[in-house]
């Protein structure tokens, strides 16, 4: 047990360095999780893939600046936090998100059956329209349910102030569906 | 934003995006791809960009009047 960890601590250390075979090792282990937390973001596998690329990428440049004491895979969410932020700043929302959303079939009924999909549709488009910062904390936050402690960490912001985007995004989405004639 | 309200937008946020699968996996292995962009490098200058920059240089360290207006009009 105690070599594995000193097995893990240097393979970090060895990393920092800037040994290309341990940053694979740690591509290998921590590929997947990047994936799964970009895909939360941008809901565009393909794009997600892209991203992961680049944010594997941007660790490997960073890797000087890595401290192995603070752990990996926080590090690495924070920055695939980043590259997702820039990609979605960089992107036309309205068409991005209907893209993925209009395409999936809708939800089935949870709890409220007055739900239609035509709401479904205009709450995605709605929530597409936000500032990015906002539709990040909301998404992790809201949708995908994670703790607000991590995705304060990952947005490298305090929880206060993820909760008081997710507030914001919130407040902004409810007043643009009341513009569409829709009251939540 | 009552919190009444609020808690009715989160389940309106939540039926129409639906949650990510839990450990979902990219479609291909993309190793070979960070490699390729780790051999890419930086980006490169164009010769040509290089060659203005002399220029402009140049044009400053021999005519320094020039440089007010050359700020002028960036």
């Amino acid at each position: 047990m105690a070599s594995a960890v000193s097995g893990a601590m240097d393979r970090l250390n060895e990393f920092q360095q800037g040994s290309i075979d341990a940053f694979e090792t740690l591509f290998r282990l921590h590929q997947r999780a990047v994936y799964g937390w970009i895909l939360r973001i941008v809901r565009n596998p393909s794009a997600a893939e892209e991203l992961t690329v680049e944010t594997f990428w941007r660790i490997y440049r960073a890797h000087a600046r890595f401290r192995p004491e603070m752990g990996f895979e926080g590090w690495a969410r924070r920055i695939a936090t980043h590259a997702a932020l820039d990609w979605l700043r960089t992107k036309r929302p309205e068409s991005e998100l209907c893209q993925q959303i209009c395409a999936e079939p809708a939800a089935p009924a949870v709890s409220d059956p007055a739900v239609t999909a035509e709401i479904r549709r205009k709450t995605a488009l709605a929530f597409g329209r936000l500032p990015p910062k906002l539709r990040v904390a909301a998404t992790l936050a809201v949708v995908e349910e994670l703790p607000q402690k991590q995705v304060a960490e990952a947005m490298g912001i305090s929880v206060a102030a993820v909760k008081l985007r997710v507030f914001r995004a919130l407040r902004l989405l409810r007043k643009d569906l009341e513009g569409q004639g829709i009251r939540p | 934003m009552s919190t009444h309200d609020e808690e009715r937008v989160k389940e309106l946020l939540r039926q129409a995006l639906k949650p990510v699968e839990a450990a979902p996996e990219p479609s291909r292995d993309l190793w070979p791809a960070v490699l390729q962009r780790l051999g890419a490098g930086p980006v490169q200058v164009p010769w040509f960009d290089w060659a203005l920059l002399a220029g402009l240089v140049g044009l400053g360290a021999f005519f320094p009047a020039s440089i007010p207006v050359f700020l002028y009009y960036l």
